[in-house]
């Protein structure tokens, strides 16, 4: 069955959504990424949708679900990369995703994951500033 | 002697055209006179011929009642092309409306001299010519409507283009400088040029700046409330910032939340926290603070 990958990048999850991303294929990130999160003690999830065009409610909504139940598993979520068509639609459905960090583009969503991260646990202290 | 149902309107306009023409014109332009400095007297006298030609030979070719018909197409065409450059140069309706009117008094008189002592002659050709010039009058009121609105629609064209200019202030920190009111077409060209933007320069923070806003309602917040939470979703941080202190008030007053949106005073203000919060500073040359 098609899935979209999970890479682990150290304390990271890293997605990157590179199909059209249709239903069963969100409800099926949504268990793989939980699982995932809970087996390699993952502290932030960073998801890339720089080539998504077409967005519906129904995903907007499972990506605020996704973020949900990542901080409830202590895990952050930044979505990178959206287009500006897809933040249009996202803002006229609605769903403005409170509570989901966003990023231009994975290497900004990497930056501010390290900043926020770096407090809390002793590795990166360096980079603060 | 018109019983019989010809009309002798034909006949006169075209015995007496060279008359008729010169009456008319002498009219228009004392009907004008305000004008002088746009409508040349050339021009009045050209598009006078060119109307009392077609006119001419519509009327000739017996058809006096059907003013769609394609008999009349000709006249309907000078009409128009009249009505639409005097719309251009600013004249008012019933200004372009005498056009067409102004020629009834040369026709009637001529109308009453040529056929002389038949009263019911005069009165059943005098219904027909203020029927027909009537209706005339009408299409081209129409179409100076029609032109006006045509350069309406155009300079909303041109200001929707105009006004939503977003510049780069520094490195990642855009602005977006709103003139004028804010509706759903203008808030979706701004959203949109200032997506593309921050794809295209990969700026981290947007200032929307709503100096030039003259009134902000319920709607006009939503719509900037959109905007933000959009450019949110891309990843970038929004400031609006410009914000009178009659706007604070009226914004207040009408119970507006506007969320946990950056706002500042002055564009100055939100454009010193863009920086603080990319980590520049300005300073002065000479070390002082």
């Amino acid at each position: 069955m098609e899935r979209i990958p999970i890479l682990k990048m150290g304390r990271y999850l890293l997605v990157t959504v590179q199909v059209d991303m249709h239903d069963r294929l969100a409800m099926t990130l949504q268990d793989d990424l939980t699982n995932q999160i809970v087996e390699h003690k993952a502290r932030a999830v960073l998801i890339d949708i720089s080539t998504l065009e077409i967005v519906d409610s129904f995903i907007g909504r499972m990506l605020a679900n996704i973020a949900a139940m990542s901080r409830v598993l202590d895990a952050m979520t930044v979505v990178v990369g959206m287009q500006p068509s897809v933040a249009i639609t996202l803002v006229e459905l609605g769903l403005s995703l409170k509570g989901v960090y966003t990023a231009l583009n994975v290497e900004k969503g990497m930056e501010f994951l390290t900043t926020s991260l770096s407090g809390e646990d002793g590795a990166d202290a360096g980079n603060t500033g | 002697m018109t019983p019989t149902g010809t009309s002798k309107i034909p006949d006169i306009l075209t015995k007496y055209r060279a008359d008729i023409l010169t009456d008319w014109t002498r009219q228009q332009l004392e009907n004008t006179a305000m004008r002088r400095g746009v409508l040349r007297e050339s021009d009045v006298t050209e598009q006078s011929g060119e109307f009392l030609n077609a006119f001419a030979e519509a009327v000739g070719a017996g058809n006096l009642t059907d003013l769609r018909g394609e008999k009349w197409d000709a006249v309907r065409e000078v009409l128009a092309a009249v009505s639409r450059s005097r719309a251009k140069k600013g004249f008012t309706p019933s200004e372009t409306a005498m056009f067409v009117f102004s020629l009834k008094q040369s026709l009637l008189t001529r109308l009453r001299a040529e056929i002389g002592d038949d009263t019911d002659a005069v009165a059943s050709e005098g219904w027909t010519v203020n029927t027909i010039l009537d209706r005339l009058g009408l299409f081209t009121t129409e179409i100076y409507q029609k032109g006006r609105e045509e350069v309406i629609l155009r300079q909303q064209q041109e200001l929707m283009e105009l006004s939503t200019p977003v510049v780069s202030l520094w490195e990642n920190v855009l602005a977006l400088p709103l003139i004028g009111t804010l509706d759903s077409a203008r808030t979706q060209v701004v959203m949109e040029s200032l997506l593309q933007a921050i794809v295209k320069s990969g700026a981290a923070i947007a200032i929307i700046d709503i100096t030039g806003v003259p009134t902000v309602d319920t709607l006009v917040a939503q719509h900037l409330l959109k905007t933000v939470a959009a450019a949110r979703l891309m990843g970038a941080d929004c400031i609006i910032s410009g914000i009178r202190p009659q706007i604070a008030q009226t914004i207040v007053h009408l119970g507006v939340d506007l969320g946990d949106v950056i706002t500042k005073a002055t564009l100055a203000d939100a454009f010193a926290l863009a920086l603080q919060r990319s980590g520049m500073m300005v300073a002065s040359v000479k070390g002082r603070s």
